[in-house]
Order: structure tokens, then C-alpha cells, then sequence
């Protein structure tokens, strides 16, 4: 099967739906002529012309309000956000806006807005343009949480955001982009709400998802060698989570390592754990360990965020630690 | 209730009227009546989107950032901003240097219209002015109706910050007397029609709230309806 990028199999998603359905639309910083900060939009201002890919002012506040405007009048709105920072700056939008209009008046509106924002450290990009903010937004009810770890999720999982009639924030990791991965050439989708098993094991299972999932699977190889066979569940989209996949996989392996690469507190690990411990508890052999970010904003440094952010032996001594019970 | 009881007084919207929502934060609407714009604009469509708001919401970032994009993009937009003096209880010569709000509008390269918005046929002539140029593709036009609020921010609120004097002033300039008055001295409507229309408003009203009443309850569990498409 032919191997692509990650930002092309993304530029592949967009372009096929833009296709299919003359309401997609695009816009957001860049992402005309430039091609996109991350050369997610490359060639498509040329192929679509500038009513269908918008570059807008630097307005994150604007330009994603007028996404959710433009989405309730008949308009499929795919925004682009130039890096997940910001999207601090146009979460009012999307928190108190997007998420809510539908019910709070009744059902009588769709808002089918896919906002697009990269994420993510271990570039020394100092501590406003290295965040994963997931945990703020699968919090919110309304909101649909996707964070593709592969090229090919990336594209199934955008073709179907984009088809998808509710809110949705897909997150893409920025150490992705460059890398490549089997995409096969024909219309898929990956379902929304699906996680994966990357790896099967018997002894430990992993819940992980993003850039996380390539650092686990070289983790388990590493503990394989060992003897240790882990088994690596990527959660593909954070919300809807797919508990039944976590659970399936705690049952069958009795120990759990939750892996993620932003703060632990109030997180999407948080949530992973209490939904064991309420579901599963009785599966579980050792205490859920979870491998996060120390509660520090993510420093400039590269010994610094080294130090912060998970790391392939982090994660290694968490499974050994899981396995001393 | 409104919008099957989840929405309360502060959250009415009927998209196949064209409404499409009234917000609770301040400001927040603007840049979604500017992507509605933005919207028929894309579909090749005739519509102008109006979008209403106050003095305080002109203070958001949320109105600067739209303006200056709907001017970008010759958006077919309205800005109706209602300026009636308060943001809730602080007067907005306090926390503003500039008189009119409409003197923002030459800085987004757009129309600043300032307008008496108790006189009825005043607002009328500047909306059709401005709703033609959208339709025209020339792009979006700041009108700025002055006006007053006749009682509180919200029901029960003590009026504690507003002279007596003052609001007497503006309830005398009340804008429905004087427009009848214009109607009927023009002899456009007679005395008994004008009943007649007062009338049927009043007995629409009687039946809205007659029909509120005897609209059953939500079931608890309807809470749970509605989010997800």
C-alpha cells in the first residue's frame, strides 16, 4: 500500500469531502496561498479558489464564531487553527456557543463545525505552543474530542468529523505531521468513537492516544524483549470514549498504565482511571498508574521539557511498577 | 417553555424564521450573525443578516474582531447596536471616551450611522439604506439607534443608578405615541383601524400566555434530549 504523510493525509481528507459536498468550507490563518502552517491545506486554495478556502484576519474569536454562524445557516465549516494555543482565545465559541446551541433551543439547530488545531511538545516550543488542551473540551457536553495518531486514522477520522452534523474539535500533533504511515487510496472512514488496539499483550494493558501511542508501542517492544507483554489501546477519539474497548482490555490483562502526554489533573487519564475504577475495579490487579506531564507549565528548554513530558523510559518503569503488585 | 423549556427568556431561536438566538454573553452573538453573513454570502444568497446588541457589547473584543472581518469580506451584515446609555448598572460615559459608538465604524473602513432610536420612521430609513448597500455587495453598515431602557436590567433590579429626572425624560419620548400620531395625521390609518390593530395584538397576547399555561411540563428526563445530532 502506498505510505503518505500525516498533514497530506489530512490535505487528502479535506479535499475529498470539499468535493463530495460544495457546503464544505475552509478557513483560518494561512491557509490560502501559504498552504497552511502545516502544509495541511496545501494546493487546495488553487483547486477549490477563495471562496471555498478563506484566509482569515487573526481573529480566532471571530473567525470560529463565524464558524458556528455559518454552520447553523447551511454551511460545513472545517476551521483551521494555526496551533492549539490559541484556542483559548475562541473557546467562548465553542464551549459556551457551539456546544450549547443546539440544546438550548431544543433541538431545532445543527451546528456540524470541525475545528482543526495542532497540538503538542518535544519541539522546544516554549510553554504557549506546546499544550494539548483535550481534557478542557471532552469535559463540555456538545463537544466531540478526535486525536488521530496515525496517517491513516488522521484521514478517516477527519473525512468522517466533516460528514458528522455535531461540533467537533479534532486535534492534530504537530511531531506527526512528518510522519508516514499506509493510506490506501480508496473512500474510507474511521468511525468516530472507536478505539484500536495497536499491539495485543496479556500482562498490561496501556490506554493511550496522539503522539503517545508511537512512544508506548516502542516502550512495549522494549519490554517484550523482557518478557513483558503489554497490550496498547489507542482511544482515537477522546469523546465519545470508547469505555467498552478499555474495559475489554482490562479484563484480559488485570493491570493499567494510562499514558498521556499533558497535565494529569482533572484529565482525560483522570477519566480513563475513575471510569475503571467504577466499572472495572474488580478486573484490576495493582492500582491504576498513569504516566503524565508534571503539573508545570511546558518549558523552553529541551532538558526542561524532557524532564516534564513523558518519555519512552517513563513509561517503561510505569509497567514495571504495575507489575510489582 | 421556549425551545421545549431548555432555553428560558435569555436562549429563543427559530432558524425557519431566520432566528437564530438570542444570547445570554454579552457580545457573543456578533461573530455568529457575522459567519450567518458570511454563510449566505458563500450560498449566493439574497439574505442580510441583522445583528442586534448594546452599548456594552461594543466593548468586547468579540465586536471589534467581527467588524473588521466583515468589512475584509464586504459581509451583507447590520450592526443594529442599541445604545440606551447602561451596561447593566455603570454609564457607559464612564467606561467609554467616545460619545458614539458609531465612530468606531471609520476604523473598519464601514458606514457609522447614529440614529434616533425612539423615532420609528428615523430607524426605517437608515435600516433600508444600510440592508440595500449589503444586498448590494457594498458590505456591512454600523447603525447606532439611541435610545433608553424604560425599566431595569432585569425585573426586581432596585433602579439605583439612574436619575428619576432622567428616565422620566426618555419615557416621555416614548416612540409608539408619536408614529400613530404620524399615521393617522397623514390620514395612512384611521383612529378605529389603529384599535383594531391594538386589539388583535392584545388578544395574540392573551392566547400566548393562555397557551403557555396550559402547555404541559417537560418530563424530567427530556433533559437529557437535544445535544448530540
Amino acid at each position: 500500500m502506498r505510505e503518505i504523510f500525516y498533514n497530506q493525509a489530512i490535505k487528502e481528507a479535506l479535499q475529498e469531502e470539499m468535493k463530495n459536498d460544495p457546503s464544505v468550507v475552509l478557513w483560518g490563518i494561512d491557509i490560502g496561498p501559504y498552504g497552511g502552517a502545516n502544509a495541511a491545506t496545501k494546493g487546495l486554495y488553487e483547486e477549490f479558489g477563495a471562496e471555498r478556502v478563506i484566509d482569515m484576519p487573526v481573529s480566532e474569536l471571530a473567525y470560529v464564531g463565524m464558524g458556528v454562524g455559518a454552520a447553523a445557516t447551511g454551511i460545513r465549516p472545517v476551521i483551521e487553527l494555526q496551533f492549539s494555543d490559541w484556542i483559548t482565545l475562541a473557546s467562548e465559541m465553542i464551549i459556551n456557543q457551539a456546544a450549547k446551541m443546539r440544546y438550548m433551543f431544543g433541538g431545532v439547530m445543527e451546528i456540524p463545525m470541525v475545528v482543526r488545531a495542532p497540538v503538542g511538545g518535544y519541539l522546544s516550543a516554549g510553554a504557549q505552543h506546546s499544550n494539548s488542551f483535550e481534557s478542557m473540551f471532552s469535559f463540555v457536553p456538545g463537544i466531540k474530542v478526535v486525536m488521530p495518531s496515525t496517517p491513516y486514522d488522521a484521514k478517516g477520522l477527519l473525512k468522517s468529523a466533516i460528514r458528522d452534523n455535531n461540533v467537533i474539535v479534532f486535534f492534530e500533533h504537530k511531531k506527526l505531521y512528518g510522519v508516514k504511515g499506509e493510506v490506501p487510496d480508496d473512500d474510507y472512514t474511521v468511525p468516530l468513537g472507536q478505539a484500536e488496539v495497536k499491539r495485543e499483550g496479556k500482562d498490561v494493558t496501556i490506554v493511550t492516544y496522539a503522539y503517545m501511542v508511537s512512544m508506548c508501542l516502542s516502550a512495549a517492544e522494549k519490554l517484550a524483549q523482557e518478557g513483558v507483554d503489554v497490550e496498547v489501546l489507542d482511544l482515537r477519539t477522546i469523546d465519545p470514549m470508547d469505555k467498552e474497548a478499555i474495559l475489554r482490555s482490562v479484563e484480559k490483562t488485570s493491570r493499567l498504565v494510562v499514558v498521556q502526554e499533558t497535565w494529569g489533573d482533572c484529565s482525560v487519564s483522570s477519566e480513563v482511571s475513575a471510569m475503571v475504577a467504577e466499572h472495572g475495579l474488580y478486573y484490576l490487579d495493582a492500582p491504576i498508574i498513569r504516566v503524565t506531564a508534571e503539573d508545570v507549565p511546558i518549558p523552553f528548554s529541551p532538558v526542561l521539557e524532557e524532564f516534564v513530558l513523558p518519555s519512552e523510559q517513563k513509561i517503561v518503569n510505569a509497567v514495571h511498577r504495575v507489575l510489582e503488585v | 417553555g421556549y425551545n421545549k423549556g431548555k432555553g428560558g427568556s435569555m436562549h429563543i431561536a427559530w432558524p425557519e424564521l431566520g432566528i437564530l438566538g438570542a444570547n445570554g454573553i454579552v457580545s457573543c452573538g456578533i461573530p455568529i450573525a457575522t459567519g450567518a453573513a458570511l454563510s449566505a454570502k458563500l450560498r449566493k444568497s439574497d439574505q442580510v443578516t441583522a445583528c442586534f446588541f448594546g452599548d456594552g457589547a461594543s466593548n468586547e473584543g468579540a465586536f471589534h474582531e467581527s467588524l473588521n472581518a466583515a468589512s475584509a469580506f464586504d459581509l451583507p451584515i447590520v450592526y443594529v447596536c442599541e445604545n440606551n446609555l447602561y451596561a447593566v448598572g455603570t454609564r457607559q460615559s464612564k467606561v467609554r471616551k467616545i460619545e458614539d459608538i458609531a465612530d468606531r465604524a471609520p476604523s473598519y473602513s464601514m458606514p457609522g450611522v447614529v440614529v434616533d432610536g425612539n423615532d420609528v420612521v428615523a430607524v426605517y430609513e437608515v435600516t433600508k439604506e444600510a440592508v440595500e448597500r449589503a444586498r448590494a455587495g457594498e458590505g456591512p453598515t454600523l447603525v447606532e439607534c439611541k435610545t433608553y431602557r424604560w425599566r431595569t436590567h432585569f425585573e426586581g433590579e432596585p433602579d439605583t443608578y439612574r436619575p428619576p429626572e432622567e428616565v422620566a425624560a426618555w419615557r416621555a419620548r416614548e416612540p409608539i405615541a408619536p408614529y400613530r400620531k404620524m399615521l393617522i395625521d397623514q390620514k395612512i390609518f384611521k383612529q378605529q383601524d389603529m384599535d383594531l390593530i391594538d386589539q388583535a395584538v392584545i388578544d395574540e397576547l392573551d392566547q400566548a400566555v393562555e397557551f403557555a399555561r396550559n402547555s404541559p411540563l417537560p418530563q424530567p428526563e427530556d433533559a437529557l434530549q437535544d445535544l448530540w445530532v
